[in-house]
């Protein structure tokens, strides 16, 4: 037992070391405004309580959304806003780079998240989506709805594609086209009717504009054909607003 | 006899090679550009790269407390929630949470009448919401620790599954977060669950008084 103490030791201390050696290769920039504005916490309205000069060095520890802990030399804690930090150069002299939205980003993003709600032909519609651009101007997307209606109850799960008209302007028309599937569920309480799974198939159209660098805010129109297995095809129209994040 | 032959022949091999690599060496020493740089260029190119930093926008935690079930009093409610922090003053936030409705004053007072089977009494709701950190500042814990904090606000919409039925909710509400440290919050929590249901007959727009406390941690 006792043989393999000093192996362990040995083990222990070259992880410690490796552990030193990971934290004092940290981020480390030099301030160049006047002052680094250190804040009590990640927000314009938390009081700035300390201040580091113009040549000394800062660590960089952690982010939230747009502030980024940072440690000075003689071991104060604060965080420091991303614009105040794009102000800063590294060690070797090179400006510091902070990823974060920019007006490029709202033809640049790749991602997009949005959060929807609205009607879907007299039922209340609750629904997640995302989307791809492959291109400024072209979307593949990807919903997921939950439908609340008075008679009946569903999901409604959707694939397409969306093109944007014009991804420069602050507010541009969109159409899209897509299909999914349906299902659709009768409330016990007033039809003996059973639950129906159909495919579906829309196209549809919007306008979404920038509400911000990150924003977006989408209002769209589809018209749905459900291909069930009767006599007719359904037509459904859905009326949604949603909010968007784009990264 | 054969391993001596082939030691000798490996010896003759290295020692060609050595000679061959000292001449071409002296070779090269002697093939100097005739006009050396005067100055001889340091500058690299350096590929610029952002800050390797640990980025801590989501959150995620649980919570329990109590739900006010309207016509079905009060009782234990629990759930969990996941956000994502866009910016310091927005957020998206998920929540799910269920709880056990008690039983209307009509079946007390009947003594046998049962309105809902026990499954049925079962709740459970799900919202998607924005939230807005209206009033963000310090709280002071004595006169040494100062932790960040916010009082939020927050409004969605999502489902609720209760009395066999699935309704439309609107979930509203404001809540209190206070940073421990840097990655653990604690919530204090108040929500309205408003939804139009139709169990009791008549059809009606209830409201659902949520009080909880949270905990929850940034990843």
């Amino acid at each position: 037992m006792t043989r393999f103490l000093p192996t362990a030791v040995l083990a222990t201390a070259a992880l410690l070391a490796a552990g030193v050696a990971a934290a004092a290769s940290a981020e480390r920039v030099v301030v160049q405004d006047p002052y680094l504005e250190f804040h009590s916490g990640p927000g314009r309205g938390y009081p700035v309580f300390h201040v580091v000069d113009r040549g000394e060095s800062v660590d960089l520890v952690r982010r939230r959304t747009d502030w980024i802990k940072v440690r000075s030399a003689d071991g104060k804690e604060g965080w420091v806003n991303r614009g105040q930090l794009e102000r800063t150069l590294t060690t070797e002299g090179e400006p510091v780079k902070v990823p974060g939205p920019s007006p490029e980003s709202r033809t640049a993003h790749r991602w997009e998240a949005s959060l929807a709600t609205g009607d879907f032909d007299g039922a209340n519609i609750v629904s997640a989506r995302a989307a791809w651009s492959m291109t400024p101007t072209l979307l593949a997307r990807a919903d997921v709805s939950q439908l609340l209606g008075g008679y009946s109850d569903g999901w409604i799960v959707t694939a397409g594609i969306a093109h944007v008209f014009m991804p420069k302007w602050r507010a541009s028309p969109f159409i899209g086209i897509g299909g999914g599937v349906l299902r659709v569920e009768p409330k016990a309480t007033l039809v003996r009717a059973e639950d129906r799974t159909d495919e579906t198939a829309y196209a549809g159209a919007g306008v979404r504009g920038y509400l911000t660098n990150r924003f977006l805010l989408q209002a769209e129109y589809r018209s749905y054909v459900v291909f069930t297995d009767r006599d007719d095809n359904e037509e459904l129209a859905e009326w949604t607003a949603a909010f968007t994040y784009f990264f | 006899m054969d391993r001596r032959f082939y030691v000798l022949l490996l010896t003759g091999v290295v020692l060609a090679g050595y000679a061959g690599a000292e001449a071409s060496a002296q070779e090269s020493a002697t093939a100097k550009p005739e006009t050396p740089q005067v100055v001889e260029p340091e500058v690299k190119r350096r590929d610029i790269e952002r800050p390797d930093i640990d980025t801590e926008n989501f959150e995620a935690g649980a919570f329990v407390g109590t739900l006010s079930i309207e016509d079905f009093g009060s009782s234990f409610v629990y759930g969990a929630s996941f956000a994502y922090h866009f910016t310091e003053d927005l957020f998206a936030q998920a929540t799910i949470g269920s709880a056990e409705a008690g039983r209307t004053s009509y079946e007390d007072l009947s003594g046998s009448v049962e309105l809902l089977t026990d499954d049925e009494r079962q709740l459970t709701y799900y919202d998607l919401s924005l939230g807005w950190n209206a009033l963000p500042g310090e709280s002071f814990l004595g006169g040494k620790r100062a932790m960040p904090s916010a009082l939020y606000l927050t409004l969605g919409a999502g489902s609720t599954r209760f009395g066999g039925d699935d309704f439309f909710t609107v979930a509203f509400g404001a809540g209190y977060r206070l940073l421990v440290n840097d990655w653990l919050a604690v919530h204090f929590d108040a929500r309205d669950l408003i939804f139009e249901s139709d169990l009791l007959g008549e059809s009606k727009v209830t409201q659902n008084l949520q009080f909880t406390l949270g905990f929850t941690a940034f990843f």
